[in-house]
């Protein structure tokens, strides 16, 4: 009872197909408690960013149910998703920045869609900026900035927020690794001030630069638990919550 | 002072976070360049003129027919001027003895003449033209056929010559033409009303298409459906309201122009169509109804795309 109440996203036989082919998640059942830092491998076309997809509430499982936030997100009214999107932070895999914005008004975007007055948004945005290195930068389309660059301006707006819960799709692809290494230690610092974590990657060697984290591997659209921390509440889990 | 700066503050921001110059910005802006300040300006030059056409023919009808009504004309037709003035006399002395009759007026040959040069040319009145006597007649009841016939008939013993009219009874044909002009008029406002909604739909479907990517992101960062509907509805408005104002100017210039042409015409029949100051608002507030025409078209339009994302 205890468990289900601090669950952050419980997933209960989740089934995804595209259309009429096969099924591309299959009887994926996870729940994620807040505070923990979870890494999602599997290889290239494993589902990770189909599974990602159905966190961040960009589409809905064929089957199956979903909680989040405490509340069950298949049956809500479409009018009560923004709110549940606005305690997210999304790295999306192909950075989806406005083309015609600059870094600055990228980053700023989140909180201008959740009403933050515009004095309140300048100094974060550009503390961000300046955080992922790119403040020289921050006039710039993302056109005219690079793959690496473009990344950094998406993580910044993925973070800015404060978000309850960090979804990132790949957020290592297009960075050397000394900026990978930097960007993951942001990840943890923003976990460690609470926010929960979700890294998908393909690349092994990240999982075993945050000590703390938990993994979830994708085979062929089916989940397995190499650490069996998604059948029991993991020690981060425990950290956060009152003794009982 | 302050109160103003913070009118000025709301209006910008659109009254709503989000709103206003920061989600207008979200959608990069055609204007000038796209099509639909210039299809609107169209639209509304020549709803301002179907208009202006409609609400002169109304004033034109409204003053004819206050004018006429309860009226009659008798006129007597006979070449030799000297019998026409005899009988033209007995006319009016069985006028002023009929109880039937308000008043009469002999219509003064220069005002006849007047009223015939543009047909006729000048001084044509007293040389081969024949002009008729005319004597405006003001019944107490209606001038209607039964009216006519007694008046008719009463007269034609005294002034074998005179016919008598009731002055809306010729004009009738022309009452029920202008009636049909009035519908058309409308029936163009509608069409044209239409057409501006159907207009603002395509463009507003095409930037939805062409700012797909804009969308979906503001969507997944937790945009509500209003949020997003109101990025392209300050966008249209403006357009709108841009090729609103350069329609009403194109419009009025019109309105006026043509407006000129017909006062060169006026004779009798033709006075009384001019525009009043309540006509003249209502075609201001044409380009008004346009704007919102636009923007709750771009509005309902956003919001079905919209709908169909998770
Ligand atoms: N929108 C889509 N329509 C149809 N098939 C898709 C779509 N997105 C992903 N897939 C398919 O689903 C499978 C998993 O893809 P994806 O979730 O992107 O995997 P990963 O992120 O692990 O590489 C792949 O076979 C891919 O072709
Ligand atoms: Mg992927």
């Amino acid at each position: 009872m205890s468990d289900f109440d601090s669950e952050i996203v419980a997933f209960d036989n989740v089934g995804l197909r595209y259309g009429t082919e096969g099924e591309v998640l299959r009887d994926v059942s996870f729940t994620l408690y807040p505070g923990s830092f979870y890494f999602l491998t599997g290889a290239s076309g494993a589902g990770k960013t189909s599974l990602l997809k159905l966190l961040y509430l960009a589409q809905r499982p064929s089957r199956g149910a979903i909680r989040m936030f405490g509340a069950d997100v298949i049956t809500l009214p479409r009018a009560r998703l923004p709110a549940f999107r606005r305690r997210l932070g999304v790295v999306f895999q192909d950075f989806r920045l406005v083309s015609h914005l600059s870094a600055f008004d990228n980053v700023a975007l989140p909180l201008r869609v959740s009403g933050v007055p515009e004095s309140d948004i300048a100094k974060p945005v550009a503390d961000m900026l300046d955080w992922v290195g790119l403040s020289h930068r921050h006039e710039a389309r993302p056109a005219t900035l690079s793959g690496g660059e473009q990344q950094r301006v998406a993580i910044a707006r993925a973070v800015i927020g404060r978000p309850d819960m960090l979804i990132a799709d790949e957020p290592t692809g297009n960075v050397d690794p000394e900026m990978a290494l930097k960007l993951l230690r942001l990840f943890e610092a923003l976990n460690r001030l609470g926010t929960t974590v979700v890294v998908a990657t393909h690349d092994v060697h990240l999982l075993k630069k945050v000590p703390d984290s938990l993994i979830m591997r994708l085979d062929k659209g089916q989940l397995s638990d190499p650490t069996g921390a998604l059948r029991y509440p993991p020690r981060a889990a425990h950290r956060e919550r009152p003794a009982s | 002072m302050t109160r103003t700066s913070a009118l000025n503050r709301a209006v910008v921001r659109g009254l709503s976070p989000f709103g206003g110059d920061r989600a207008a910005r979200l959608v990069p802006q055609a204007r000038l360049a796209g099509p639909m300040p210039w299809v609107i300006a169209i639209m509304v030059a020549l709803t301002v003129v179907a208009a202006a056409g409609g609400l002169a023919l109304q004033n034109m009808v409204e003053a004819a027919r206050a004018e006429l009504s309860g009226g009659a004309t008798v006129q007597v037709i006979e070449a030799f001027p000297a019998a026409r003035e005899e009988q033209a006399r007995a006319v009016e002395t069985a006028l002023a003895a009929d109880p039937a009759v308000a008043s009469y007026r002999r219509v003064p040959e220069a005002e006849l003449d007047a009223l015939l040069e543009p047909w006729l040319g000048v001084g044509s009145a007293d040389a081969t033209v024949p002009v008729p006597a005319l004597i405006d007649v003001r019944l107490r009841g209606a001038a209607d056929r039964a009216a006519i016939d007694r008046l008719q008939t009463r007269l034609l013993d005294v002034a074998p010559d005179a016919r008598v009219d009731a002055q809306s009874g010729w004009l009738q044909p022309v009452f029920g033409a202008i009636t049909s002009l009035q519908w058309l008029a409308i029936a163009l406002v509608v069409l044209l009303a239409l057409t501006s909604a159907a207009a603002v739909w395509l463009a507003a479907r095409s930037a939805l298409g062409s700012n797909r990517n804009t969308i979906e992101i503001v969507h997944l960062l937790g945009g509500t459906d209003g949020q997003i509907a109101r990025i392209f509805q300050r966008s249209v408005g403006y357009d709108a309201a841009l090729g609103g104002a350069v329609g009403l100017a194109i419009g009025i210039a019109g309105v006026v122009v043509l407006g000129r042409q017909f006062a060169a015409l006026a004779s009798g029949m033709v006075a009384g169509g001019g525009l009043t100051l309540p006509d003249w608002l209502t075609l201001a507030a044409i380009p008004v109804a346009g704007v919102a025409i636009a923007v709750i078209t771009a509005r309902l339009t956003v919001l079905a795309a919209v709908r169909r994302m998770l």
